[in-house]
């Protein structure tokens, strides 16, 4: 088996495992970080996102060699219950959820977007969530939840 | 003058049905409250509003309560987590479960203490009297037994004495949610825990002819492959040699011809020559027979539907020589465990069903098929606990969907145009094949074992405890006669089972589109139509409100239509109005719902809004974009592709108003808005465009088959 070196939520990692492997069977089986959620397993729902580099991606069909000396970033690697991200704060305060299972791959869609657009629109927060699933319908709240995010993230 | 005290408040039936104090609510010495209702989180809130009720009746701090998830071991059977029916069931009982503990411990505490119950009061736990006498639940914890059935005649305390109910706390599962921490049975795991994962046919009801299982013999870690008739699966070390085992034995599978399924775009005239059971729901009629002058009469059809959770439906079984254990989220352990009693022919004692989360659950979906799998592997397993996931191809085309329905709705017209009779008649297959109720397992696999099970057919629940396929088709306006009628259909080649609101969404559809329909013939505007059918002040009420609230009627611009929509759900539940903005022309957008309900008291207002908001928003969906598809021998509909749910770019803008009723009995909220959004969509695209779709979803093709029909 190869070894593939990357960077996950900062720290270096060495993984020996077929290159082929989805990054999400990595995860959730090598490492036993579960906060990035199977769904469907075809990068169609969005509940796998995280995020490589700056980008959002759906882990479930990013295979392993394509993260090689990058930086991966999971949602337990975005802020915890003693140090939230900005997001995580706004998701508990605006209640943005009902079941959760899809929220950890929207908030690392979600942080994709205010790396690059500190000052999103409600369509551009809608655009940059297009790809996530909810089937709960908290969709609005979870807008309001990213907006809320983004002007604290912006507040001096 | 008749000056008799009120009789005392009886039992609330779900604690009458288990009254054992013990069962609901533990007490610690280190300053814990251990609450265990026998309802389930599903994604909507419910473990939080049942902590708030228990937190207010004991006057203790909503942080001290563990909410306990339900097991077949120690929680009491409040049966399944649905119908809108928990805050009803599960939360009268609490109330009163812990009015009463609160009741036992001041008594004990005042005995202890030297004084009167009454001068005793209860502040964090922290009992104190007069002179700073003072003990606590925890220091008394031990001495009293709550091994006692709960008593009638204890009075809970009044709306304006609760600290909690009526107030939006927030939700306790939610930061675990956001930090990725593992709620969900799908991130649990257990030492030494293997990986199934099931075979199923893309053809409907194949028989499974020939399997190489030498092949995933290569496979690197498997421990068993299971086969019993046509149920197939594999065992292994980990997930993706699972997956890579199944892959390998599908490849090798050869499955026989499936049934035929009907024609998916002629379902209505389908289901209307099928064998059926028919049933009067309800019959009203005039001394005399009213003068018809005309009648008119609408067919409404929608389609099957999908559950589709954003989760496939996970379980977790072991077994220890005969005694089973399994992991679930299903909405019903006790149920659950009736089937798997009645599959592997044991003493239910023998099994223990519990809880986990899965993700949003709107209705029996696979949660139920996937523990009975989950077992059948584990059988093989040699005692070591064995996790199955579903694939998503298999959770969109062999779960149950909620049922295809047709509704014909007419009105008889007397002379001046007056409703003086209305006939309803719906044919649909059944609502409900739960596991749990019948002396014959209604599991998935049941049916596919070398002994099998008859596959189950779906029936529908009693009108009286919500109905099926006829819930919500008893008019709730003041109409001087009316026949209703329900024909459930006893072929089931398309497996159907409870989904959110059963019948309500169709008839729900019909009906109020139907009024629509007979509003504009008359000339009348829709809402003051409704308004003079209407007695019910409560009804009056949500539509006054949401009229108001949404300006109506806005003015008529181009491309944009409105429309209302109102139900009362189950006809005696939640009162719920809405009215829908749309625009568009082929492809309709829903801009905005402006809803208004009226549930009662509203323990979490927060959450009843979050409840009715997903509601609204997941009926949207429903109504543009799903239709489960097939051709004459599979579900076509298998991935997200196939069958497209709402984007957040589509998502209108939802705006709830709460009509607050505290002294009133709570409803739940989760299933009221689905009808009535759906009926004021289809309402608006008539008024934007003056076409009727009569057939859900409305799509772009529906628009253009009305269009032209008309």
């Amino acid at each position: 088996m190869p070894t593939i070196r990357f960077r996950l939520n900062g720290a270096p990692i060495e993984i020996d495992a077929d290159p082929d492997t989805p990054v999400l069977h990595v995860l959730r089986g090598h490492l036993g970080l579960t906060g990035s959620h199977f769904g469907c397993g075809a990068g169609e729902c969005g509940a796998c996102n995280v995020l490589l580099d700056d980008r959002a991606v759906t882990a479930c069909d990013t295979p392993l060699w394509s993260v090689a000396e990058k930086d991966v970033t999971t949602v337990e690697g975005l802020g915890n219950a003693q140090n939230p991200h900005p997001l995580q704060r706004a998701f508990i305060a605006e209640q943005a959820l009902q079941c959760g299972y899809c929220v950890s791959g929207i908030l690392m869609s979600a942080a994709a977007l205010l790396k690059r657009n500190p000052d999103p629109t409600i369509a551009e927060v809608k655009a940059a969530l297009d790809r996530n699933l909810c089937r709960c319908g908290s969709h609005n709240r979870m807008v309001r939840a990213v907006l809320r995010a983004a002007a604290e993230m912006r507040a001096p | 003058m008749n000056t008799q005290p009120p009789a005392p408040p009886a039992l609330p039936p779900s604690l009458k049905a288990n009254p054992k104090l013990s069962s609901w609510v533990a007490f610690s010495r280190d300053g814990h409250v251990s609450v265990s209702p026998g309802k389930v989180e599903i994604g909507q809130g419910i473990i939080t509003a049942l902590a708030q009720i228990a937190a207010d009746e004991l006057d203790v701090d909503i942080s001290r309560l563990r909410m306990v998830r339900a097991s077949t071991s120690f929680s009491p059977d409040e049966g399944v987590t649905s119908g809108s029916l928990s805050i009803q069931n599960s939360g009268r009982a609490l109330r009163h479960a812990c009015a009463e503990i609160r009741q036992i411990f001041l008594t004990a505490a005042a005995e202890r203490l030297g004084v009167s119950p009454d001068a005793l009061t209860v502040r964090d736990g922290a009992i104190a009297g007069p002179g700073n006498v003072s003990t606590s639940y925890w220091e008394l914890a031990d001495e009293i037994s709550l091994d006692r059935d709960a008593a009638p005649g204890v009075i809970a305390k009044s709306p304006d004495q609760r600290a909690l109910a009526g107030h939006s706390v927030a939700r306790l599962d939610i930061p675990d949610k956001v930090f990725g921490h593992s709620r969900f049975i799908h991130d649990f795991s257990l030492p030494e825990m293997l990986h199934g994962r099931v075979l199923r046919p893309e053809l409907s009801h194949a028989t499974l002819l020939e399997l190489n299982e030498e092949c995933a013999r290569e496979i690197e870690g498997l421990v068993a492959i299971v086969r019993d008739g046509n149920f197939a699966g594999v065992v292994c070390e980990t997930e993706a040699n699972a997956e890579l085992a199944l892959a390998a034995l599908r490849k090798s599978a050869k499955w026989s011809l499936a049934e035929t399924l009907p024609d998916e775009d002629a379902l209505a005239e389908w289901q209307k020559i099928q064998p059926a059971e028919t049933t009067v729901i309800d019959s009203r009629k005039l001394p005399l027979p009213p003068a018809v002058s005309r009648s008119v009469k609408r067919q409404y059809t929608r389609p099957y539907i999908a559950h589709a959770s954003i989760a496939p439906s996970c379980a977790i079984a072991q077994w220890d020589r005969n005694q089973l254990r399994v992991w679930t989220h299903s909405q019903g352990v006790y149920n659950l465990r009736s089937d798997l009693a009645l599959v592997f022919k044991l003493p239910k004692d023998d099994i223990v069903v519990e809880h986990m989360e899965g993700a949003g659950c709107y209705g029996h979906n696979a949660a139920d098929d996937v523990a009975l799998d989950a077992a059948l592997l584990a059988k093989a397993a040699h005692g070591h606990p064995v996790r199955l996931q579903w694939s998503r191809a298999d959770e969109m085309s062999h779960a149950p969907f909620g049922a295809a329905m047709t509704v014909e709705v007419g009105a008889d017209l007397d002379a001046d145009g007056e409703i003086v009779g209305w006939h309803h008649s719906v044919w649909s297959n059944g609502h409900t094949a739960r596991p749990g109720r019948a002396e014959r397992p209604t599991l998935l696999a049941a049916s596919e074992l070398a002994t099998p099970f008859p596959r189950a057919i779906a029936v529908n629940p009693p009108h009286a405890s919500g109905g099926g396929g006829d819930r919500n088709s008893i008019p709730v306006y003041d109409f001087p006669s009316w026949q209703i009628e329900s024909h459930r259909l006893t072929t089931m080649p398309i497996r159907t089972s409870a989904l959110r609101t059963l019948g309500a969404q169709c008839n729900v559809f019909a009906i109020e589109s139907f009024i629509d329909e007979l509003a504009h013939e008359l000339g009348e505007d829709p809402v003051a139509f409704r308004l003079r059918h209407l007695s019910d002040p409560r009804a009056r009420d949500v539509i006054e409100t949401v009229a108001t609230k949404a300006g109506w009627k806005p003015a008529k611009r181009d491309g944009a239509g409105y429309g209302i929509g109102f139900a009362r759900y189950k006809e005696s539940g939640a009162y719920c109005a809405v009215i829908a903005e749309i625009e568009g022309a082929a492809d309709i957008a829903v801009r905005r719902l402006t809803i208004a309900v009226d549930v009662g008291e509203a323990i979490n207002p927060d959450g009843l809004i979050n409840q009715i908001e997903g509601g609204a928003i997941q009926a949207t969906s429903w109504v543009l974009k799903e239709r489960v598809r097939f051709d004459a021998a599979r579900i076509t509909s298998n991935s997200w592709t196939e069958y497209p749910i709402l984007r957040f770019s589509e998502v209108p803008e939802v705006t709830v108003d709460v009509l607050s009723r505290p002294e009133v009995e709570p409803f739940g909220a989760g299933e009221a808005a689905h009808g009535p959004v759906t009926a004021a969509i289809a309402n608006a695209v008539f008024d934007a465009l003056g076409v009727r779709v009569r057939d859900l979803p409305i799509t772009r093709d529906r628009l253009i088959a009305a269009m032209e029909a008309s």
